[in-house]
This record gives structure tokens, C-alpha cells and sequence, in this order.
């Protein structure tokens, strides 16, 4: 009898929280699933039709299975992987030794060195990919006459022109764009780390190197395996830098998959096309987030 | 021990020079676009770079704003004020009901935040573009704030944030007799005001430096934020490098000031989205 009565009030508390919860959350809601879930479905879903400015009829798997057979899709497939299976080690590694190198500096130190590999990240893409555009151009840039006054050149090279050369180019300029994230990520962390295990690590002996692996490291991991998501998703979805540079040339060398979205559905206005490919990219980012995310579980201590 | 000591000076003196050499790399394209912006032509296409404008001329300035680059400046910063307000307005609450109260569907809600913040938020751009022209937002800057309030990133940094609310205090009222929004205003708020700072600035820089969105949903020259301002006088005169660093100081400069005057609270932003609740 009162174990019914604690039920039943127990019960109207949790009505009245969820629905007093609900007000909470409406405003957020309202945007959340208008603007993105609502979009989400969407796009799935159209990328079973041919749809175009004057059509919109149900293909089932084709767009998929035209997909697949496009070489110009293989093409920038390929190329989206090297730049993730390019940047993702180099951004992490070097952001983990500046991480490293500057949590123990001076607080103002610090914070002026955190500030500047942030900054190419603050001063915005378009900024960045214009003036890294003259930089490299062939007739007025500063690397060619740089390299050539140092007799490392014979000739001016045209760096985002030549196929060999341009995703080079997109590689580092996204570099310079990625790292600032992950270093304030990293000098957060070790900052974290317990100074006492450091201190009688110390005390027992331990090289610089072996505290490192040791102690730091194992710490750190959730964070190292967040900075591989962030790192990973950001280069999968390459756009503005090859959008503002080369516009995936020359000859589709640096066609990324989002590139060709945007090309597909904007410029030709295929746009189940081109959902199909976005639905593509956002299963294979969710196959590798998921990875990241199982080896986050098994490794981390807690 | 001694050795090992002086090992790790030397050592320190090879990092300190080494992130000096960075830093300066590091600033130099910034550098490049301001002084790039007062040369004059001839300075330009010099063949041995000038280091720093010898003849320094505002022509490239001049220019610019024969454009509407002022209008286009404006609406950059109305586009990343409105969603900077919506999104502290609606993720303070939402983040504050998902850590203080326990409501039915909770859990799958969470899990439906967690899945899309996975995602890769450009590939529902081409839908979302049918969207607004279906709402008659197409050209229109409200198709860039709405889709930026809706991504769950601040909902989860709020929320973050609101764990550090004592459950204690929130009852304390309750017995009170205080109502939701009273309690919300008079507890929460306060608590969580660090957190809506670096929400706040987050939000300003990243929807501010948003090119893709803005790309998709702006057209006419009336409508263009800065951003695409910039990427429009390099697609209309690519080689008048001058003008286009006139166009990207303009762009760059006011959100590098305000990232230096807040970056205490962006770096706070940045750390607790990471730490996964």
C-alpha cells in the first residue's frame, strides 16, 4: 500500500520534471531538428532519386552504383585519403610535442605561443588560402623568389598549378590550419596531469623520456584520441582551401570527395547525386569515428 | 643526475628556438596580408619582395570600399552576433535540463546529440539549401544563423558546464517555493556565466570564419559577408593582389582583435567541448 502511493507520487514528479525539462529544451530542439536532423533525413533520403532542377524520380541504389563507376569520385577518393592519412599523424604528433614543449613555460609564454598557432585558424580560411595564393603564384609569389634566389630552383615553379606539386600545397596550408585546436587541447591536458606521480617518478629515477610514456602519455590518451576524431573529420571534409586554390585541378588532383559534392550539386545541380556521395562520406567519417571512439573505451584507464 | 639536468637545458634552449622560428612562420602570412594591402602595384609585382612597403599607399583601400565591402563587414557581424545570442540563449537552457533534470527520453536525446555532433556538418548543406528556399530563405542571411544555432555543439558545452550546478541549491529554492524560470535566472545563469562567455566568443569566430555555409546560402553582392567578399574580388581580378589584401585585412583583422581580447575564454571553450560527459 505505501509502496504504491511512493510509485504513483514518484510518478507524477517525473511527469512534472520531464515536462518542465521539455520547456527547457524546446528552443534548442526547434533549431536542432529543423535545421539539422530534418536536413539529415532529407539527404538520405533523396539520394535514392535522380533529382535535378526538373526531375525527381526514384533510382533506388543508382546514384550509389554510379558512384562507385565515376573515376572522377575514385579519383578524388584517393585524394581525400591522402590528405586524411597525411595530416591526421603529422597534426597530431607535432601539436603533441608543441603541447609538450610550451605547458611548461612561463603562463605568458605560453599563452603568446598558443595564441600564434591559433591564429591562422582565427584569421579565417578565405584570408589565409588568399594570401598563401600569392604566396605561391608563379610570377609574384614569395616562394619561387625565395627558392630561386637560393639556387634551389632553375625556373619559376607554378605550385598550385602542377599536378604534382598542388595537393602538396592544400596539405600544408591545411596544417598550418589544423594544429591550433589540438595544442590548446594537449597544453590543457598536461596541465592536468597529476604532478605528483611525475614528482616520484622523478624521484625513482626516471628519464624525461620513460615519465613521458609512462605517466603522461596514458593520461593524455583520451585527449590524443579526441584530437584523432577532430583532426580526422576536419580533413575528410576539405572544401574551402581546394574550392578557393584550385578548384580541384589541375586535372582533378585535388579533388576531395566534398569538393565534388559541391560541384556535383551546385554547379550541376545534381543534387541526389550528390547526397548520395554526402551519405557516402558521412558513413565512412562514422566508421572511423566509431573506431576512434572503441579504442578511446578500451584504452583509457577509467 | 648533473648531466642529466644540463641535457635537458640545452634541450630547452633548442625548443625555445625552434618555437621562435614557428612562431614567426606562424605570423607571417598575417603579416604579408597587412603590409601586402598598403603597397601600390609596382610593389607588388616586384620581382625581390619588399619586405616592408616602401611607398605605403591606402589606394588598395580606397578601392575596396568603392565596393560594399562595408555592407558586406556588417553582415558578418550581425550574422555572428544573432547566432552568437540564440545559441547562449538556447543552449544555456537546453544544456542546463539535460545536466540538472530527469526527464523521460533523455537518454536517446543525448545519444541523437552525441551521433549528429559526429557527423560531418557540410554534407546536409545540399538539403538544407532546399530548406530555406522552401521557407523563402534563399539569399538571405537568416539561412546562415538559423542552421549555426541548430548544431549541438553548445548545447553539450552548457551542459558541461551546468554539472557544476549544486543539486542542493536547486532544491533549496524548490522548498522556497521559486518557480522554473526564477530558479533558472537566479540560480543557473550565474553559475554557468563562464560558460556563456566561451560559448559567446566560440560561436562569434567559428560562424564568423563559417565560408561554406555563407558560400551556399548568399548570392547577391548586398547579401555577402566579408568572407566571401574576399573570395569574390580573388574569383573577379586574380592578380591584383593588393586589393584582395586590402579585402582579407578587413576580414581579418577585427576577429583577430576580438580572439586576443577574449582568447582567456575561447581556450576555455575549446578544452571542456572536449571532455565527452
Amino acid at each position: 500500500m505505501r509502496k504504491k502511493n511512493v510509485t504513483t507520487r514518484s510518478k507524477v514528479l517525473v511527469m512534472r520534471e520531464t515536462r518542465s525539462a521539455y520547456l527547457f529544451l524546446l528552443p534548442s530542439l526547434f533549431f536542432f531538428v529543423g535545421f539539422v536532423i530534418i536536413p539529415m533525413f532529407m539527404c538520405l533520403f533523396t539520394s535514392f532519386f535522380n533529382y535535378t532542377m526538373s526531375d525527381f524520380s526514384f533510382v533506388g541504389i543508382g546514384n550509389y552504383v554510379e558512384m562507385f563507376q565515376d573515376e572522377i569520385f575514385q579519383r578524388a577518393f584517393w585524394n581525400t585519403v591522402l590528405i586524411v592519412v597525411v595530416a591526421v599523424p603529422t597534426v597530431t604528433i607535432f601539436s603533441l610535442w608543441v603541447g609538450s614543449s610550451i605547458y611548461r613555460m612561463h603562463a605568458v609564454t605560453r599563452s603568446f605561443f598558443r595564441c600564434v598557432f591559433y591564429l591562422p585558424v582565427v584569421t579565417g580560411t578565405v584570408a589565409v588560402a588568399v594570401v598563401w595564393k600569392w604566396m605561391f603564384n608563379k610570377y609574384t609569389g614569395l616562394f619561387n623568389t625565395i627558392l630561386s634566389g637560393v639556387g634551389a630552383i632553375d625556373q619559376n615553379v607554378s605550385w598550385l598549378g602542377d599536378e604534382k606539386t598542388a595537393i602538396w600545397c592544400i596539405i600544408l596550408i591545411l596544417f598550418t590550419t589544423s594544429i591550433g585546436q589540438p595544442i590548446v587541447l594537449y597544453v590543457a591536458a598536461l596541465g592536468n596531469v597529476d604532478t605528483s606521480l611525475v614528482e616520484a617518478a622523478e624521484v625513482d629515477g626516471a628519464t624525461d623520456i620513460q615519465t613521458f610514456w609512462k605517466i603522461k602519455w596514458p593520461s593524455i590518451m583520451p585527449t590524443t584520441l579526441y584530437v584523432l576524431v577532430i583532426t580526422t573529420i576536419n580533413s575528410f571534409q576539405c572544401f574551402a582551401l581546394i574550392q578557393l586554390l584550385t578548384s580541384g585541378g589541375p586535372k582533378h588532383s585535388t579533388d576531395t570527395i566534398m569538393y565534388y559534392i559541391y560541384y556535383e550539386a551546385f554547379k550541376l545541380n545534381r543534387y541526389g547525386f550528390g547526397n548520395a556521395m554526402g551519405i557516402f562520406l558521412a558513413a565512412v567519417i562514422a566508421i572511423f569515428s566509431a573506431l576512434q571512439f572503441k579504442v578511446t573505451k578500451s584504452g583509457s584507464v577509467d | 643526475m648533473k648531466s642529466g639536468v644540463k641535457h635537458t637545458t640545452t634541450y630547452d634552449v633548442i625548443v625555445m628556438i625552434i618555437m621562435v622560428i614557428l612562431a614567426v612562420l606562424f605570423i607571417f602570412p598575417v603579416y604579408w596580408i597587412v603590409t601586402g594591402s598598403f603597397k601600390d602595384a609596382a610593389a607588388i609585382n616586384a620581382a625581390i619582395p619588399e619586405w616592408f612597403p616602401k611607398n605605403p599607399t591606402t589606394d588598395n583601400y580606397v578601392r575596396l570600399f568603392d565596393k560594399p565591402a562595408m555592407q558586406w563587414l556588417f553582415n558578418s557581424v550581425f550574422i555572428a552576433l544573432m547566432s552568437m545570442a540564440l545559441t547562449c540563449l538556447t543552449a544555456a537552457m537546453a544544456g542546463y535540463a539535460l545536466a540538472k533534470k530527469r526527464f523521460v527520453g533523455r537518454g536517446l536525446l543525448f545519444t541523437f546529440l552525441v551521433c549528429a555532433m559526429a557527423l560531418p556538418k557540410q554534407v546536409v548543406l545540399v538539403p538544407l539549401l532546399k530548406e530555406m528556399s522552401f521557407l523563402g530563405l534563399h539569399d538571405n542571411i537568416w539561412a546562415v544563423i538559423l542552421p549555426t544555432v541548430g548544431w549541438p555543439f553548445g548545447v553539450f558545452l552548457m551542459k558541461q558546464f551546468s554539472e557544476t550546478i549544486p543539486t542542493e541549491m536547486l532544491e533549496a529554492v524548490r522548498i522556497d517555493g521559486a518557480g522554473e524560470i526564477q530558479t533558472f535566472l537566479t540560480i543557473v545563469l550565474p553559475i554557468v556565466k563562464p560558460g556563456i562567455g566561451a560559448l559567446a566568443i566560440f560561436t562569434f569566430i567559428t560562424t564568423w570564419n563559417d565560408y561554406f555555409l555563407q558560400l551556399i546560402m548568399l548570392n547577391s553582392s548586398k547579401n555577402l559577408t566579408i568572407s566571401l567578399g574576399i573570395a569574390k574580388l580573388q574569383a573577379e581580378m586574380s592578380n591584383d593582389f593588393g586589393l584582395i589584401m586590402a579585402g582579407a585585412a578587413l576580414g581579418a583583422i577585427p576577429i583577430i582583435a576580438i580572439f586576443l581580447m577574449f582568447q582567456k575564454y575561447f581556450t576555455q571553450g575549446i578544452t571542456m567541448g572536449a571532455v565527452k560527459g
